[in-house]
């Protein structure tokens, strides 16, 4: 039975608790990565995290994409739409096909 | 070249001619492949962009509510009516297979069926904000299990599209061309080998009947 966890800074993620996932409030980094590390071997399927944290660690984010668990999915924290979770649906595109044939326009 | 590389003989050029039929029918395969995955992932990945954009509103507009939420009671207030979450989510995730990529699938379970369980406080010390901010963000959850699962399929399914898209180019425009190189090659070399036998048979029928019989069977 996997587990759904929400990483992020506390302010965006704190109402994610009422509905029952698990949130770990992160700011830094280096906390975020090695959090990241701990979830993913205790079984958590889905991994929510906020845009401006994922931007921080990236690198270890892309670690993951091929697997087929966890699942790390970018959500719009409190501060706004950094517009880096539709980039990244364009660019899993990019990867597929060479250019963004679907969504280049806007 | 690698052409030059192979052996001129019979046996390599039958190796060479099995080789290329494997090629082109592999080829033709992940070609097929290729495109059907293509279609797919297409429809996928419009459907992503489509949830995508659903859910990033609707979390958006759900952190809207909680900060007017907070706004109208103390930070403490707030802390301590949504420290112990009454209600779990469970999740099973199994695997569908689309075109031999292992894509997930997800499955939840909330603890209580009781849709009521979200609110994990007493409605004395919140504001009414409150229960309406964690309501909005209960209505997105379902779209953002959707999400979840969409978006990695579509991540999986880019990655071997990716991966296919180079064997397919590979054997293309490396593989068979160049064993069609290397099997014109030998054929043109054994043809070369042919005729210069012939001559030699020719050349030493001649010597033998210039020595035997003094005649030459060329007319001069």
């Amino acid at each position: 039975m996997y587990k759904i966890a929400v990483l992020g800074d506390y302010d965006s993620i704190y109402g994610f608790g009422t509905l029952g996932l698990d949130t770990f409030p992160v700011q830094e980094a280096e906390e975020a990565a090695g959090r990241l590390h701990t979830l993913i071997e205790n079984k958590y399927g889905i991994i929510y995290i906020t845009e401006s944290l994922a931007a921080k660690i990236e690198k270890e984010i892309v670690k993951y994409q091929e697997q087929l668990t966890p699942a790390i999915i970018l959500i719009p924290g409190v501060a706004g739409n950094t517009g880096k979770g539709v980039e990244n649906v364009k660019k899993s595109v990019e990867q597929a096909v060479g250019s963004d044939i679907l969504f280049g326009s806007n | 070249m690698a052409s030059t590389q192979v052996n001129p003989t019979r046996m390599e050029l039958t190796r060479l001619k099995k080789k290329l039929i494997t090629a082109t029918k592999g080829h033709k395969l992940l070609k097929d492949k290729r495109d059907e995955l293509m279609r797919q992932f297409l429809d996928l990945a419009r459907e992503n962009m489509a949830l995508r954009q659903k859910v990033e509103a609707g979390i958006l507009s759900a952190n809207k509510n909680f900060v007017l939420a907070k706004a109208g009671m103390s930070e403490e207030t707030l802390r301590t009516a949504l420290m112990a979450p009454k209600q779990e989510v469970y999740l099973s995730a199994s695997k569908k297979n689309v075109m031999s990529v292992d894509i997930p699938v997800f499955d939840y379970q909330t603890r209580t069926a009781d849709a009521n369980d979200i609110y994990s406080y007493g409605f004395a010390f919140t504001s009414s904000d409150l229960d309406g901010a964690v309501k909005s963000l209960a209505d997105i959850l379902p779209d953002m299990m959707e999400l979840a699962e969409c978006e990695k399929a579509c991540q999986l399914m880019a990655s071997e599209i990716e991966k296919t898209r180079r064997r397919v180019n590979a054997l293309e425009h490396v593989i068979i061309p160049e064993t069609r190189e290397s099997i014109k090659y030998i054929t043109m070399k054994l043809d070369e080998n042919e005729r210069s036998t012939q001559i030699r048979l020719m050349k030493v029928k001649d010597m033998m009947l210039e020595e035997a019989h003094k005649y030459s069977e060329r007319a001069y």
